[in-house]
C-alpha cells in the first residue's frame, strides 16, 4: 500500500542556526487519521511546512502519496490540501471568490471551480456567507473557509495545523464530524492540535515530536495501553480533612470533598473503592484528572527534556 | 485553453485586474488627476511661455513623456504593492502550496502590472486629447515600447516586493530612484539642451531611452537612436525576469 506520507531522516536548520528537526522519520498510511503532537516549538509546523512547500527542505527525503518532494514537487502539491495555523487569505475578498481563486491555481476551470466551491461551502455551513468579505467572518468561520479552500481540488491528503484553535465547542464538534466523514470517504488526514482530547477521539495513529525529534509513534490505542499510571479524582459525600491512607495507592487531598490518587496498570479501581468504603467514605463521583493522552504527552515530553538536559 | 498552467495564469491575472479595478479610486483616478494638473500647469500655463521644444509645441512634446511616466509608476506600483500585500497577509501561501510554477506566478503578477500601467496610460492619453491634437507617427513603435516598458517596471516592482519586509520598503525605490530618474529622463525637456557632460550622464538613465522612443512613436522625434532603446529594453526584460525567477526559486522573503 502506498504511504500517504513518508519522511526519512528529515533535518532542518534555519538560517539563524536553530535546529528545528534533528533527522526525523515519520510514516503515515493512506486513509489514516493521524495526529502530530508536540509542545510549542517542537517542530510540528516546520515538518508540515516542509511537506506543504512553505518551508525550504533541509536534508532527508519527503514523499507524499509516492511522489518525491525533491523531484516531483508539483505532483506532491496536487496530492495535498493545506489548512495552516494562521489565517492566510486576502481578507478583503469574498468567501466564494477565495475558494474559486484557489481552484484556479490548481488548474480547475471556472465552472468546475464554482460547483466545487458550492459543494464545500455548503458542507462547511458557509454557503450563506459566500458573498461576504472574509474579514467579516467569525474565527470559526474563517477556519472552515480555509478547510473549504484546501479541499476544492479534492486532495488525497489533508494537512491541518491546529484547525480548531480558538473555535468554540459546538463548532469544534461539527468540524470533527466533518473531518471524520471526509476521512471515511478516503482522504488521509494529518493534524496537529493542542487539544489532546481531539487527537484521542479522532486519530487512529499518533506521533509525538519534541525538541525536533519523534519521541513516540504508534496507534493511539497502543500508546494509551502503554501508559503505566493514571491519576483519578473521587468526590466523596461529607467532608474529609486529611488524605485517607490507602494501602498501595498514593493519595492526596484536593479539597474537603475531593481526593486524588494514582493508579498503576496492575491495580484496579475496585481496590480503591473497597478501601474508601472501609474508611466510611462514600464515593459520589469519579473522573480522570486529565485526559489520558494528555498525561502520556506530558510524560513523554518531560522525559525527552530531562534526557536532553542530562 | 485547458492547460492547468494557463488556468492558473488566468486566475492570477484575473485576481490582479479585479484588485486594481475594485480600488479604482486609489489606482486609476489619481494618475488621471495628476496628469490633468501637469497638462494644465506645465503644458498650458508654463508651456505657452516656453513656446516650442525641438520644433514641437511644448504640450505636444511633453504629452508622450507624461503618458510614459504614468505607465512606469503604475506598472511598478501595482506589482510592488500587490505582491507585498500578499506577503504581508500571507495569502501568497495560497500560491506557494499550489502546483503553479514560478514562471507562471511571475508572469501572472507582471501581466497584472502591465494591465494597470496600460489602463492608466490609456486614460491619460484620452485626457491629453482635451489639451492637444495627438497623432501617432509609428503605431508599432508606440505600442511595442510602451508594452516593453510596462513589462520592465512590473518585473522590477515584483523584485522590490520580494525583497521588501515592510511597507516602507515598497515606497523607497519609487520615491528615491524612480521619480528622479523619470524627471531627469527627458519628460519635460530635450537632452540636447544640456551641456555635453550632462547629456552623457543622462544617457546612462534607461528611462530617457523609453521616453524618447515612445515620443518617437507619437511625434516622430527622439534624442536617442530608437534601436538602442529596443536593445536596452529587451536586455532589461531578460535580466529582471531572470533575477525575479531566481528569487522565487530560492524562496527569498517567502520561505525560511
Amino acid at each position: 500500500m502506498t504511504k500517504a506520507l513518508e519522511i526519512q531522516q528529515l533535518r532542518k536548520v534555519y538560517d539563524n542556526g536553530f535546529v528545528a528537526l534533528k533527522g526525523i522519520d515519520l510514516s503515515v498510511e493512506e486513509g489514516d487519521f493521524f495526529a502530530l503532537l508536540g509542545p510549542n516549538g517542537a517542530g510540528k509546523s516546520t515538518t508540515l511546512g516542509i511537506v506543504s512547500s512553505l518551508v525550504n527542505k533541509g536534508e532527508g527525503s519527503v514523499k507524499v502519496c509516492g511522489y518525491d518532494l525533491a523531484t516531483e514537487r508539483e505532483a506532491v502539491k496536487r496530492s495535498l490540501g493545506v489548512v495552516p495555523q494562521e489565517f492566510n487569505f486576502n481578507s478583503f475578498e469574498k468567501v466564494q471568490d477565495i475558494v474559486i481563486q484557489q481552484a484556479g491555481y490548481y488548474g480547475l476551470k471556472r465552472k468546475l471551480a464554482e460547483a466545487r466551491s458550492e459543494t464545500y461551502l455548503k458542507q462547511l455551513d458557509l454557503w450563506d456567507k459566500r458573498d461576504v468579505p472574509a474579514r467579516m467572518l467569525s474565527g470559526g468561520m474563517k477556519r472552515r473557509l480555509m478547510i473549504a479552500r484546501a479541499l476544492v481540488h479534492e486532495p488525497r491528503m489533508l494537512i491541518l495545523d491546529e484547525p480548531t484553535a480558538g473555535v468554540d465547542i459546538e463548532i469544534r464538534r461539527s468540524m470533527w464530524a466533518f473531518l471524520k466523514r471526509l476521512n471515511k470517504q478516503g482522504t488521509t488526514i494529518i493534524l496537529t492540535t493542542h487539544y489532546l482530547e481531539e487527537a484521542e477521539s479522532l486519530c487512529r495513529n499518533i506521533a509525538i515530536i519534541d525538541n525536533g525529534e519523534i519521541v513516540a509513534q504508534a496507534p493511539t490505542k497502543t500508546l494509551l495501553k502503554g501508559k503505566q499510571r493514571s491519576t483519578y479524582v473521587v468526590d466523596v459525600r461529607g467532608t474529609v480533612t486529611i488524605a485517607p491512607d490507602l494501602d498501595g495507592f498514593n493519595s492526596r487531598l484536593l479539597d474537603e470533598h475531593s481526593i486524588e490518587f494514582d493508579l498503576s496498570r496492575e491495580q484496579s479501581l475496585n481496590e480503591v473503592f473497597s478501601q474508601l468504603e472501609a474508611k466510611g467514605l462514600e464515593v459520589v463521583s469519579i473522573r480522570p484528572k486529565t485526559n489520558r493522552l494528555e498525561e502520556l504527552f506530558v510524560d513523554l515530553t518531560t522525559h525527552s527534556k530531562q534526557e536532553a538536559g542530562a | 485553453m485547458n492547460h492547468p498552467y494557463w488556468v492558473a495564469f488566468s486566475a492570477i491575472v484575473y485576481k490582479e485586474v479585479r484588485r486594481f479595478t475594485r480600488i479604482w479610486m486609489q489606482t486609476l483616478l489619481p494618475p488621471a488627476i495628476t496628469m490633468v494638473l501637469y497638462f494644465i500647469i506645465f503644458g498650458n500655463l508654463i508651456g505657452s511661455r516656453i513656446g516650442t521644444m525641438d520644433g514641437y509645441d511644448y504640450m505636444q512634446f511633453i504629452v508622450p513623456g507624461l503618458i510614459m511616466m504614468t505607465v512606469i509608476t503604475n506598472s511598478y506600483g501595482n506589482v510592488s504593492s500587490s505582491f507585498f500585500s500578499n506577503k504581508f497577509q500571507k495569502s501568497i501561501e495560497e500560491l506557494m502550496v499550489a502546483p503553479v510554477p514560478n514562471w507562471v506566478i511571475m508572469l501572472g503578477f507582471v501581466v497584472g502590472g502591465v494591465a494597470r500601467g496600460l489602463a492608466c496610460g490609456f486614460i491619460v492619453t484620452l485626457l491629453s486629447l482635451w489639451f492637444t491634437d495627438l497623432q501617432v507617427h509609428n503605431a508599432f513603435v508606440t505600442l511595442s515600447v510602451i508594452l516593453l516598458t510596462a513589462v520592465v517596471f512590473s518585473t522590477a516592482g515584483l523584485i522590490n516586493a520580494i525583497f521588501a519586509t515592510k511597507f516602507d520598503d515598497v515606497t523607497i525605490v519609487p520615491t528615491f530612484i524612480l521619480t528622479p530618474l523619470t524627471y531627469l529622463g527627458g519628460v519635460f525637456y530635450s537632452v540636447s539642451l544640456l551641456p555635453d557632460f550632462w547629456q552623457w550622464v543622462s544617457k546612462l538613465n534607461p528611462i530617457l531611452y523609453m521616453v524618447n522612443t515612445f515620443r518617437y512613436g507619437i511625434i516622430g522625434h527622439s534624442d536617442i537612436p530608437v534601436l538602442a532603446a529596443y536593445g536596452m529594453l529587451l536586455m532589461f526584460v531578460a535580466l529582471l525576469m531572470s533575477w525575479a525567477l531566481y528569487l522565487l526559486h530560492t524562496g527569498r522573503g517567502l520561505r525560511s
